[in-house]
């Protein structure tokens, strides 16, 4: 879990040129092989969901059964149906925190705060997964002790904080880019703060949100370290069951089950993308 | 317009204050669920084990930190260097690194052939290389594990052409701990160098031909030092995730060759000893830290040196 630096492409055009200035010997060959060879897992993991045999070894022709015996697999179920409501809960908490400090952090000129609220914010970027996972173990195992309580708001506040800045850091950038005109003018006009906020900087910051509310999402749906350490037995999603999988024999169901993860995590990041970009 | 400068005063001061309100409730989750807990540890780290996990309240001991490096002798209780840990430190330091410099050495190629691409299908190729970063980190090292297996895609297709007679132990392997890591992150490296060059202007290029230079001297001499930022922030979100690295190791590397977050976690769980989890969580925090510092000098040196 890392901030990854957006990419923006300049609107910069070079000019192409007869000679070309830009060839390097061997660089679009390596490019090539290591854009395949990013895709070569995950094609083979998904292949093999398809594999009617009963081991993981050779092909033995197309089948859905793994599809089949997997969505009919009562821990796949409880699992993937977990994964997804702590993933909407903690997204939907993030998101609007993240909307507020974001809203809290920008358009303004510096004040006493400003970048200990940033440093805060992207703590979780910045600590080691494990580590955080240690510490909860401790924090929460006494918690668990002290109240007795072990249901699923411990996960909900893990994934609810780790989240936050995933949320925040697209929604401050779309703020960034929004000045105060349009606020300034509602405000003179005598709408309230309130009015102002969801009549006139909220559609504004819409596509933000939904931009930070997916990467939340998807961030929470992957989380596989601090959920191991949080969850009080019985509470597998879907990550942590595949990992508890690892040390009985694996069957094509996990194969299966994370195709079908797969394919929700490629949507969601698809439309992220697109989403972010149209606001160029 | 603002002939009373108290009523400004105070309207900057009640926007501050507002704006403390609207961070406070993600600010407080923070504390709570990610860096209170971490003070715990630090806490935790100088305390004395339980007999079953867990620590001895308020009895305090140096223990957990001395087992970072040193073992007692079971016989004459003197301390030896533990050479156990520092294997596992050793191969965390050492495969982090290793994959920082593979993941450069393709990166910088892909980075490149994705910024020289026509403007228009640029995105498609950099979305190519961003789906696989954002699938779940788990489901990939699945596939890794599903590639090099010995059940699995290279060792079928070696045998079914007769190359090899047996197949091939890769998993459970260093190397396949390293094939891991690098698969992982290798999205991680090729990003920011893309967004260096990017922005490299290829007038400069074309007047180093225009000087005769080889297409190898243009790239030692004015390709790379002028991405050299994104070379070095790419490195820096490498290294920091490889170290801390936990899945990947223990999927691909099973339980032999582990690194830090294993050996952290192990104290957690099966060795019961809490104060030494903790003083290596700390100790894994303080590496991290260290290679952001490092990395925030050496970016405030190359902006300086470009202000020049």
């Amino acid at each position: 879990m890392c901030a990854v630096p957006h990419a923006k492409v300049a609107l910069m055009a070079i000019s192409s040129r007869g000679f070309s200035v830009k060839s390097q010997v061997g660089f679009s060959t390596i490019a090539l092989l290591c854009i395949f060879a990013l895709y070569l897992p995950i094609f083979t993991l998904v292949v093999y969901a398809f594999n009617d045999t009963d081991s993981m070894s050779l092909w033995g022709g197309f089948s859905l059964r793994w599809f089949k015996s997997a969505s009919h697999n009562v821990a796949i179920q409880d699992a993937v149906l977990r994964s997804f409501q702590i993933a909407i809960i903690a997204a939907t908490l993030a998101t609007a925190m993240g909307t507020l400090a974001a809203i809290a952090t920008t358009r303004t000129a510096p004040y006493r705060g400003l970048n200990f609220k940033y440093a805060l914010i992207n703590q979780p970027l910045i600590v080691p997964e494990i580590v955080t996972a240690v510490a909860l173990l401790i924090v929460f195992a006494r918690i668990k002790v002290w109240t007795g309580y072990t249901g699923g708001a411990y996960l909900v506040a893990a994934h609810t904080a780790f989240c936050i800045p995933f949320a925040y850091l697209p929604i401050r950038a779309r703020l960034e880019g929004m000045d105060l005109t349009l606020e300034t003018a509602a405000a003179d006009l005598y709408a309230n703060p309130w009015n102002t906020f969801t009549n006139i900087t909220l559609p504004l910051l819409l596509p933000g949100v939904i931009a930070g509310y997916m990467l939340a999402f998807v961030v929470s749906l992957d989380d596989v370290v601090i959920t191991e350490f949080v969850k009080s037995g019985g509470q597998e999603t879907l990550p942590t069951y595949m990992l508890g999988q690892i040390k009985k024999s694996i069957t094509p169901e996990v194969n299966a089950a994370a195709t079908f993860f797969l394919v929700l995590s490629v949507l969601a990041v698809t439309a992220f993308y697109f989403i972010s970009r149209k606001k160029h | 317009m603002q002939n009373n400068p108290s009523i400004a005063e105070t309207a900057r001061r009640s926007d501050i204050r507002n704006r403390w309100l609207l961070a406070a409730p993600a600010l407080t989750t923070i504390i709570l669920a990610a860096i209170g807990p971490l003070l715990v540890v630090l806490m935790f780290s100088f305390m004395v084990r339980g007999d079953y996990g867990d620590v001895k309240y308020w009895q305090f001991s140096t223990n957990g930190w001395l087992s970072v490096l040193f073992e007692r002798d079971p016989i004459d209780d003197s301390l030896g260097l533990s050479s156990a840990n520092f294997t596992i430190f050793l191969r965390s330091i050492k495969l982090s690194l290793i994959t920082t410099v593979i993941t450069v050495l393709l990166g910088f190629p892909t980075a490149y052939f994705v910024a020289t691409r026509p403007e228009k299908s640029r995105h498609i190729w950099l979305l190519l290389i961003t789906i696989p970063f954002w699938t779940n980190l788990l489901i990939r090292t699945f596939g890794i594990q599903d590639v090099i297996r010995n059940e699995g895609l290279i060792n079928n297709v070696l045998l079914k052409f007769g190359l090899i007679s047996q197949p091939i132990q890769m998993l459970f392997t260093d190397g396949a701990v390293l094939l891991g890591l690098t698969y992982v992150y290798f999205p991680l490296m090729v990003l920011p160098i893309y967004s260096s060059l990017e922005k490299l202007d290829f007038r400069l290029v074309e007047a180093g031909y225009d000087l005769y230079a080889t297409r190898a001297k243009v790239l030692w001499n004015i390709i790379l030092p002028l991405s050299k930022p994104g070379i070095i922030a790419g490195s820096i979100l490498v290294f920091i995730p490889c170290i801390g690295a936990y899945v990947t190791p223990r999927v691909l590397g099973g339980g032999k060759n582990m690194m830090l977050g294993n050996l952290i976690e192990q104290q957690f769980g099966q060795a019961r000893d809490w104060p030494f989890g903790a003083a290596l969580s700390i100790t894994l925090l303080v590496i991290v830290t260290l290679a952001l510092l490092i990395y925030v000098r050496s970016a405030a040196r190359e902006s300086g040196s470009h202000g020049h």
